[in-house]
């Protein structure tokens, strides 16, 4: 087992749900779930276990977040990198936008 | 594996696009989005040359994309409109005073001169007031129908002939469920309409009525556009809510859902014995409305027969009503030949003027 570094951002009133957080460096397993390597999936409930202050269901549905949350994986659309199957690697940066807030 | 985008071929893909499911770069992306937009508005012929516009501006995702793309689309195409941003203060403390900070941070970056109408001038009351008056039940209601006018009396304040908000597809396709939902007809037929002109007020129309919610966010991150994204204080409209997570959930599923609703909308006819309400206008203060006095006047009334019981500061109670509505006086020229709307031209970009 490693700890891979990844950077989080949350925004679009994302953050309310971090206590305001908007950006957060953390260090992870790089196999949560041993012998698999991280996945998306083992990340997003990582963080509603370590990171996440309040009303966890505005932030996950079923195993996923929930959905109108957009994600960036290192500025790509998560939905062309695999969603939660994708194998987080070191130094990856992913991003959480939420749409739900007023126009 | 690195996906290409499928418009150049060259560029690594940065986003699948909810309507299409084509995967495109970031620079194709922003052609497409934009274009899209522009297509919008010459296939409805939105505006003619020289029209004074009203961008209604929250400070929110939506507003703040349309601001940038009319300001882009204005000066790629040549439309010679005269743009304005125009910006309504609910007066709710710790809401709405940060958003209109991000509108007045917007009036700098694209250069368009502001209006902000309050709820206080307008009507005598403020949110704030108005939820320690009725509180929190309710209040949605209030702010609605008091939006709908100021949006219409800021309009006439700055003389324009047209008013364009940042509704987009998915706000569409929730309203279209929420009518069915209420078996509101009358409101069923006309969500779905780009441009509404009621009897003597502002045109209004949605240049995002087939741009998704996804798309407008992707596009102000990858822009790094300065919006303000914060939930009101005064708790969401709980209806539309649910509408809204209905929908998302649709969309997960399959992403043509909302562009597909919107399409149930404009298809849906109204049988001819069916009757509707007609449109006439308020006794009171003259907007437009299909009762004797408009929704508005009757609020208010209820809030200002409340006022015996508490005091309401230095707001003296003949503020309470709201100015006459000054419709717009439509002039002939407006629709003679030499002011044609806007349309592609073949040859470049000039519009002819007659």
């Amino acid at each position: 087992m490693s700890l891979i570094k990844v950077k989080l951002s949350f925004s679009g009133g994302m953050e309310l749900l971090f206590n305001n957080t908007k950006q957060k460096h953390i260090e992870i397993s790089s196999t949560i779930n041993p012998p698999n390597a991280t996945t998306m999936k083992d990340l997003i409930l990582w963080i509603r276990e370590n990171l996440l202050k309040e009303r966890p269901e505005l932030f996950m549905s079923g195993d996923t977040v929930r959905p109108g949350i957009l994600v960036l994986i290192n500025e790509t659309d998560w939905e062309l990198e695999g969603e939660l199957e994708y194998e987080i690697k070191d130094g990856d940066d992913i991003v959480f936008i939420s749409t739900l807030h007023g126009g | 594996m690195v996906r290409h985008c499928v418009i150049c071929n060259k560029e690594r893909a940065a986003v699948k696009r909810p309507k299409t499911g084509q995967k495109v770069c970031r620079e194709c992306f922003y052609y497409v989005f934009e274009t899209e937009i522009h297509n919008t508005i010459i296939d409805n012929k939105l505006f003619k040359k020289n029209d004074k516009v009203a961008i209604a501006a929250s400070g929110g995702k939506d507003s703040t994309v349309l601001a940038h793309v009319m300001k882009l689309l204005n000066e790629r195409y040549q439309y010679g409109l005269e743009m304005f941003l125009l910006s309504i203060d609910e007066g709710i403390t710790g809401y709405r005073d940060d958003s209109l900070e991000t509108v007045k941070r917007n009036q700098q970056q694209y250069e368009l001169p502001l209006k902000i109408v309050s709820y206080s001038e307008l009507y005598g009351w403020s949110m704030d007031q108005i939820v320690k008056e009725v509180g929190l039940k309710n209040n949605c209601t209030f702010c609605g129908v008091f939006r709908r006018q100021a949006l219409d009396r800021g309009a006439v304040m700055l003389d324009v002939d047209h008013i364009v908000t940042g509704h987009n597809a998915d706000d569409i396709a929730e309203t279209v469920l929420m009518n069915i939902l209420r078996g509101d007809i009358a409101r069923l037929q006309r969500c779905t309409e780009i441009c509404t002109t009621g009897d003597g007020c502002v045109r209004r129309s949605k240049p995002f009525k087939y741009t998704y919610e996804k798309e407008i966010v992707m596009y102000a991150y990858f822009k790094k556009l300065d919006y303000f994204s914060t939930e009101c204080i005064y708790s969401p409209n709980a209806y539309r809510g649910h509408a809204r997570t209905f929908l998302k959930d649709l969309e997960v599923i399959r992403p043509s859902a909302i562009i597909d609703i919107i399409h149930s909308g404009e298809a849906f006819e109204v049988k001819k014995e069916v009757k509707l309400p007609t449109q006439g206008v308020c006794k009171r203060c003259g907007y437009m409305s299909s009762n004797e006095l408009c929704k508005a006047c009757v609020l208010l009334e209820g809030l200002n027969r409340g006022l015996p019981k508490k005091v309401h500061g230095d707001m003296p109670r003949d503020t309470a009503i709201i100015p006459h509505f000054n419709r717009i006086q439509v002039s002939k020229g407006n629709y003679d030949d030499s002011n044609k709307p806007i349309e592609e031209s073949k040859s470049n970009n000039k519009i002819d003027q007659g």
